[in-house]
């Protein structure tokens, strides 16, 4: 390109912005609600990405295969008596029992995860907790952090109350996998719970291979037709999946938007006003040709949507990483008390970039040009002749 | 004319453009700096063989998604209608449809 | 200079509303010439302009400019020609809302990507000569008849043409500002231009300036003019 037809194009752009800026409520209209669309398209992108990127480097380690048992479909205690003929099939380095359930605590509204760890000395009634338990608040009281040695009361099983006292706490950036974990002893867990000794929620296993995973997960269902094993990589896979497009709320959400987004373009593509195509017919007439006003139009169209595409992506990355999803906290909050309190970590990639920018530009352009189509091919006396 | 049109708009992109440039940046520091922090997770996750990200805690399926069996939904309610907001963000891990 | 061959155009051919603007023009136009197009309206003289300026092309016969034959020249070189060759003053002037003089004028001469200083400094001299160099900044809207008029002038000289082209320019003004019209145009004929207006004024086609008079009845062109 020489730097006649640069300079030519820069001409176009003066007329084209020039143009948007003349009808501004509209275009402002227009570019706002493009622009939240956009927003809205890249917080789920950025989040997705950045979670399934996270998820696969914090649950690395994470239990190769874990063994629930289903009893008429749910999911009830595995006998410890399984690990025994489990450990025996081939490849296999340990099976261990795990302790972990639900507790709901009336006092705070909370739900924790509780679970057992021989980290704890058996009977101590110790308790290590995380963030997220250490911010709850009783109603009476004002909110005020838990701090070592504070008791923290659970009623048990069977009606009595086992106290259990603040020994420790998970360190703070580790919220994304703590921040409602109680750890306890496994006696107080099973006083708690009233699990009896040959029972556990459920078995870990530790492989000597790990390509031979999902042959050790048939043979276990082989030898225990109620169990169901979970690997690792479903573990990861559950997570790339989390903030699909096809959850329910960001569907709704995205298609609210698509629509008033379609009935903006439907405007457009219903033809240009008569205002607009007299301002084409005069152009023409003082000397542009077809291939100008094209160029014009197409300026509009992308100024728009490149402008939108800026606002939306970058306040996406603004919602998502800095401001924590500040906009759908009382989503993810829902009615719980207890919200684990993390900055993403961001993930944000050029091809992602690239990908939102095409996503974004072309097609509001297209939109743009197409119906202008048979008004920039108007004839130059057009406007003589009205 | 006080100013061209196309500079208006150009620096805007420019702008723009910069700001997605700092935002690279920002993500590179960002994963730089939360390394240790990582690792420590990384190091708690196989100490208590811990399988899911603590994302909410309103729902057994939303809190543990992973583990959650094909009838936790069910448990709720009987036509399994989402009453719980997190569950209508929290999407159904693959898993559960595979067998 | 402008050579028309039998020159007929027809509007929605083959349709119930067809209708015959020019019916058979043999038609020639010199070099520096001031002339001036008169009739009623529906004599053809608008198409007749237009067919001359390069914004229309023939349903039959030839035109010529500057012995290129144009009739079926494509849309890309007409256009080119009439930018470059051709200004045209519009009887409602056509000036485009919402942005200033100074824009306005300078609009046809985007598409040719010359360096913005110079051809700011070229319209501005335009405004200058026209005088309303101090409106330069104002928006359209608020501008006077005359002072549109003149801006629809500036416009139609920002590419330095050969041709300046005016269809029933003094039909939104008073005798004064049609007498100041006039005289633009004879100081323009004298600096070398080429005019052709189309108008039924009697303050246009009883000019001193204007050398030659075609009278236009229902598409044909009577026999007859007038040399000064």
């Amino acid at each position: 390109m020489n730097t006649s037809s640069l300079a030519k194009q820069r001409y176009i752009l003066d007329y084209a912005f020039a143009s948007l800026l003349r009808r501004k409520s509209k275009n402002i209209a227009l570019g706002l609600v493009y622009s939240f669309l956009v927003f809205l398209i890249s917080t789920v992108l950025f989040t997705a990405t950045s979670l399934k990127h996270e998820a696969s480097l914090t649950l690395e380690d994470a239990p190769e295969i874990t063994v629930q048992r289903l009893v008429a479909g749910r999911q009830d205690l595995i006998p410890v008596a399984y690990a025994d003929s489990i450990s025996a099939i081939r490849g296999i380095q340990s099976v261990q029992p795990r302790l972990w359930g639900y507790y709901f605590d009336s006092l705070s509204g909370a739900t924790y995860t509780v679970q057992a760890s021989t980290d704890l000395a058996e009977n101590s009634g110790e308790t290590v907790i995380g963030a997220g338990v250490s911010r709850r608040y009783e109603p009476e009281k004002p909110a005020r952090k838990i701090s070592e040695n504070d008791i923290l009361p659970f009623k048990t099983h069977d009606g009595h109350v086992k106290n259990l006292v603040v020994k420790g706490f998970f360190p703070a950036h580790s919220e994304l996998i703590t921040a409602d974990l109680i750890l306890i002893s496994e006696t107080d867990f099973r006083t708690i719970f009233g699990i009896q000794p040959g029972y556990a929620t459920d078995l870990v296993i530790k492989a000597r291979n790990e390509r031979e995973l999902a042959t050790i997960a048939a043979k276990i269902v082989q030898l225990h037709p109620d169990t169901r094993p979970i690997l690792r990589n479903e573990i990861m896979r559950t997570y790339e999946a989390v903030f699909d497009w096809r959850s329910g709320l960001i569907l709704l959400v995205l298609s609210g938007t698509l629509c008033a987004f379609a009935v903006l373009a439907w405007d457009k593509a219903t033809g240009l006003s008569a205002e607009e195509r007299k301002e084409i017919g005069i152009l023409k007439a003082v000397g542009w040709d077809t291939s100008d006003v094209l160029y014009m139009k197409f300026w509009e169209g992308a100024a728009i949507s490149m402008l939108s595409f800026f606002v939306g992506v970058i306040g996406a990355y603004f919602h998502t990483f800095i401001a924590s999803l500040v906009l759908f906290e009382p989503i993810l909050k829902g009615w719980t008390v207890l919200y684990p309190e993390f900055r993403l970590t961001p993930s944000v990639t050029v091809y992602q970039l690239t990908t939102l920018f095409i996503l974004t530009v072309i097609p509001y352009t297209v939109t743009t040009i197409i119906p202008s189509w048979r008004a920039a091919t108007i004839d130059p006396d057009s406007v003589m002749r009205s | 004319m006080r100013y061209r049109r196309s500079d208006l708009f150009l620096s805007l992109v420019l702008l723009g453009a910069l700001m997605l440039v700092l935002i690279l940046v920002d993500t590179a520091v960002t994963n730089r700096i939360d390394q240790d922090a990582r690792r420590e997770r990384q190091a708690i996750v196989k100490a208590l063989t811990i399988t899911d990200l603590c994302l909410s805690t309103e729902a057994r399926y939303t809190r543990h998604p992973s583990m959650a069996d094909w009838h936790a939904p069910f448990q709720e309610h009987p036509l399994s209608l989402e009453h719980f907001p997190s569950g209508s963000m929290i999407a159904v891990p693959p898993h559960l449809g595979a067998r | 200079m402008i050579r028309l061959v039998d020159v007929r155009k027809t509007f929605n051919a083959d349709k119930p509303n067809e209708f015959t603007a020019l019916k058979s023009i043999s038609f020639e136009v010199t070099r520096e010439s001031f002339v001036v197009l008169k009739g009623p309206s529906g004599s053809g003289k608008t198409t007749l302009l237009s067919l001359m300026s390069c914004m229309a092309r023939p349903s039959a016969g030839r035109i010529f400019f500057n012995n290129q034959e144009i009739t079926s020249l494509p849309e890309r070189f007409l256009a080119d020609i009439r930018r470059r060759s051709f200004g045209v003053i519009f009887q409602q002037f056509n000036l485009i809302k919402g942005l200033s003089l100074l824009e306005n004028v300078m609009i046809p001469a985007y598409p040719s990507g010359e360096k913005f200083a110079v051809l700011k400094a070229r319209a501005l001299g335009l405004l200058d000569l026209l005088d309303i160099t101090p409106r330069a900044d104002a928006k359209i809207e608020w501008l006077s008849g005359g002072e549109a008029q003149r801006v629809a002038i500036a416009r139609a000289l920002i590419n330095d043409p050969l041709v300046v082209i005016a269809d029933e320019p003094t039909a939104h003004l008073d005798s004064r500002l049609s007498r100041e019209f006039m005289g633009i145009m004879q100081r323009l004929n004298d600096g070398g231009k080429t005019i052709l207006i189309a108008s039924h004024d009697p303050v246009v086609y009883d000019s001193a300036a204007v050398e030659r008079i075609v009278a236009m009845r229902d598409g044909q062109l009577e026999t007859g003019g007038r040399l000064s």
